[in-house]
């Protein structure tokens, strides 16, 4: 039984938070929060690729360092902690793992090494509306090579270099990779709850479209890579739901009224204790994820759904019970607890909301049991 | 991250599983039995488990165990939890009161019963709560009174689990009621069997009675039974409380799986009742808790692998199983419409298992700490948040004030 970060994986870890505590403060997530030109942390972004994060799980053949699934995991909950403003999950958790499930030879040969460089970024756009897309509404569409619709909205899709686009092709579903600086594709940079993280209307009139993986299987694609996705974006909302315990706690310890510290009150230690189970059993379902993900378990389906559920439920309880328990400071714009508030309902959407998860999980369960 | 053994857990485990497939006793239908026919079996298969050493397995050989490490313990009771052998009676006595009687005891008593309780000979209880004092247990008014050699005790015990079939007891009174609460106590073993001490069983809300009321008239006791210091029972009682999280184990009762089996049953308003979204989404949160409580074990047995302490992780289980029992329970009910409020086995879904384990819920959210204590718990061990203002702390025992 090793059922935790190994030795090496903690260091991996510890490195990457000292990284971050010195390049991924609050002052660089607001400087994107408060600048409306300003899509992400450049700076941080090539810091990132220097410290060899974007290829950590890519193979060294295409110029990864070729580490685990759960090391990434562990960068990944370093990264959410941080609350980091960079397109770190459209391009590693979505693009990257999009193309080492489904891309060609040829595809991983020409991307992959970019991805790992730090010289592109990724976007996976699959929404075309409120609601869920699926294949009765599904309208972008692919003929001859070249894709016409609109996807909207697409994390990072304003500043994304290339994209995996959901599309019909001939009647059937497929995901196609689309370079967005060619022709044929408009964008438009969208306000949203988080600003720390870029979301774009892309509008493509006839963009050259490759076709990422068979025909037909687009949706089921989709959804193979949004399990992925779905097991590092855990970390993510664990790393932020532990930091916002950790706000809660260092506020609460120094906050004082009716003559003693607010910390010892148990309305409060009580709120702080549930933040606690709702984390621990986040963790534990997100470290079976990283787990699944690692091997390739037949169990990867519902062992995402349970960790994007947990995660989500956790990072959700704990960001609004930090402002909660700051006060009417946690509702200033100068504490920054609405940077994690924001970022819980950015993460909890970005690879479809919880209760489209849970209906995931229970027809795992079905599946299960039929079996 | 991996679920496997070691090579030497892997061993371990099949000399475990060889040994319970040739001596586990083959499963009986204990429903329509006693009480005391069923600790009949149960006695017999501790006896059989002592034997072979696959019980208080982390106790040195010299005290009936096997110098095992904890690990070994939790793949035995894995391996174990697989067969439907008789559970239960011991657990509370050689998981708190027998290594309590070990840290404190002389030479002497140790001897006489040490072995035997290991045997399943004798059978010990824990009496610690009172009417006036339950998560303030250092709150009891037990009197011990000294008289020469003896102290002469009188004074009621509540929630004392299994009282009415155990041999010995733990003891906790209060000696000086002149000094803080915390300060006057003191520790003893006594003989339930004793003239003084009368059991009697607790008519509970669910129906049934597995625990007792103890009431002691003039018990008498020789100093010899005192278990540490006059005026250290508290210190004495935290040893004892400290090895209850490890003694109390997981809950029982129907889960995820069993409810999505009556829903696939189930026909409701809209057809049937798998199909239902609200129900659906329920399940999920459901089963994500009870994965959660699983795999926060496999971290635990992680750290215990490695040969370290547990981590704080262990403490969250209780707060959410009988939570979500209670939960499930009730959503399990409701499902089943106006047929849900039957009780009787013969006619309700699964022998009326969500109707029982309604009723056994809200008790299971209460014993062996609250919901409430175990929150502070969390917030005031792990989360390190400041105790709570004590008005009780410099005070005489006498002069504190009580209610009913």
């Amino acid at each position: 039984m090793n059922f935790d970060y190994s030795d090496d994986q903690k260091f991996l870890k510890n490195e990457a938070r000292k990284f971050l505590d010195g390049n991924c403060t609050s002052a660089h997530v607001r400087k994107v929060l408060d600048n409306v030109e300003l899509s992400y942390d450049a700076d941080l972004w090539k810091g990132v690729g220097a410290q060899g994060w974007l290829g950590a799980a890519i193979p060294e053949e295409h110029g990864g360092l070729g580490l685990g699934r759960v090391e990434l995991c562990a960068i990944a909950e370093e990264l959410g902690r941080a609350c980091a403003p960079i397109p770190f999950a459209s391009t590693v958790y979505f693009l990257a793992e999009a193309l080492m499930l489904a891309g060609s030879d040829a595809q991983k040969a020409k991307w992959l090494p970019k991805i790992a460089a730090g010289e592109l970024i990724g976007a996976f756009a699959t929404s075309e509306g409120p609601g869920v897309v699926n294949a009765a509404n599904l309208q972008a569409n692919v003929v001859g090579g070249k894709l016409t619709g609109v996807k909207i909205p697409v994390t990072d899709g304003d500043i994304a270099d290339l994209a995996v686009v959901l599309a019909n092709e001939g009647g059937k579903p497929g995901l196609f990779l689309v370079e967005l600086a060619g022709a044929g594709v408009t964008r438009e940079t969208l306000k949203t709850l988080d600003p720390t993280r870029s979301v774009a209307k892309i509008s493509f009139s006839g963009a050259a479209a490759e076709r990422l993986g068979d025909a037909g299987e687009g949706f089921a694609l989709t959804e193979a890579v949004f399990d992925r996705a779905a097991v590092l974006l855990a970390f993510e909302q664990l790393g932020g739901s532990d930091r916002c315990l950790e706000m809660a706690k260092d506020y609460a310890m120094d906050r004082y009224a009716f003559g003693r510290t607010i910390a010892g009150y148990q309305a409060i230690k009580h709120k702080l204790a549930d933040m606690y189970v709702k984390n621990e059993l986040a963790r534990s379902n997100a470290y079976f994820g990283a787990w699944a993900l690692n091997v390739g378990a037949a169990e990867l389906p519902i062992a995402a759904a349970a960790a994007r559920v947990a995660s989500s439920e956790a990072f959700w309880f704990a960001s609004k019970e930090n402002v909660q328990t700051h006060g009417g400071m946690g509702f200033t714009w100068a504490v920054d607890c609405h940077l994690y508030y924001r970022r819980s309902r950015q993460l909890a959407l970005v690879a479809g909301a919880p209760k489209v998860w849970k209906e995931r999980l229970v027809q795992q369960l079905e599946r299960r049991n039929a079996a | 991250m991996d679920f496997n053994d070691s090579p030497e857990e892997a061993a371990f485990r099949i000399e475990v599983r060889t040994w319970l497939e040739a001596n586990a006793p083959k499963k009986v239908d204990t429903k329509k039995m006693s009480e005391p026919e069923i600790l009949k079996l149960a006695k017999a298969w501790q006896a059989t488990k002592a034997a072979a050493r696959f019980t208080c397995m982390t106790w040195p050989e010299a005290l009936g165990g096997r110098g095992a490490t904890p690990i070994q313990n939790v793949i035995y009771n894995q391996e174990e939890s697989k067969f439907d052998v008789p559970r239960g009676f011991f657990d509370i006595g050689l998981g708190m009161c027998v290594p309590t009687v070990m840290a404190f005891a002389n030479d002497e008593t140790k001897q006489r019963f040490v072995a035997p309780a290991v045997r399943g000979e004798e059978i010990w209880c824990q009496l610690f709560s009172e009417p006036s004092a339950g998560s303030d247990v250092a709150g009891l008014r037990t009197r011990a009174v000294k008289d020469g050699d003896d102290w002469v005790i009188n004074g009621q015990k509540v929630w004392t689990s299994g009282a009415h079939y155990c041999d010995f007891g733990i003891l906790l009174v209060r000696t000086n009621p002149d000094v803080p609460k915390h300060k006057g106590l003191t520790m003893f073993w006594i003989d339930m069997k004793a003239p003084g001490v009368e059991v009697r069983p607790i008519h509970q809300m669910s129906g049934g009675s597995n625990f007792n009321e103890v009431y002691f008239t003039d018990l008498r006791i020789n100093d010899s039974q005192r278990l540490g210091a006059v005026g250290d029972g508290w210190k004495v009682a935290l040893v004892t409380l400290m090895n209850e999280r490890l003694a109390v184990g997981g809950s029982t009762g129907p889960n995820y799986a069993e409810i999505m089996a009556l829903a696939r049953s189930t026909v409701t308003e809209d057809g049937n009742a798998l199909a239902n979204d609200a129900f659906r989404e329920k399940l999920a949160d459901w089963y994500v808790q009870a994965e959660g409580l699983k795999l926060t074990r496999f971290r635990t047995m992680t750290a215990l692998s490695r040969g370290q302490t547990p981590g704080p992780e262990s403490s969250i289980g209780k707060i959410i199983s009988a939570n979500q029992l209670q939960d499930l329970s009730n959503s399990a009910i409701e499902l089943e419409d106006q047929f849900g409020i039957i009780t009787d086995t013969a006619i309700a879904p699964m022998e009326a298992a969500f109707q029982q384990s309604l009723m056994w819920a809200p008790g299971l959210r209460i014993a062996g700490g609250t919901d409430e204590i175990l929150k502070n718990i969390i917030a005031e061990r792990v989360l390190g948040l400041p105790g709570d203002v004590r008005v009780d702390k410099d005070v005489a025992f006498k002069d504190m004030p009580t209610g009913r």
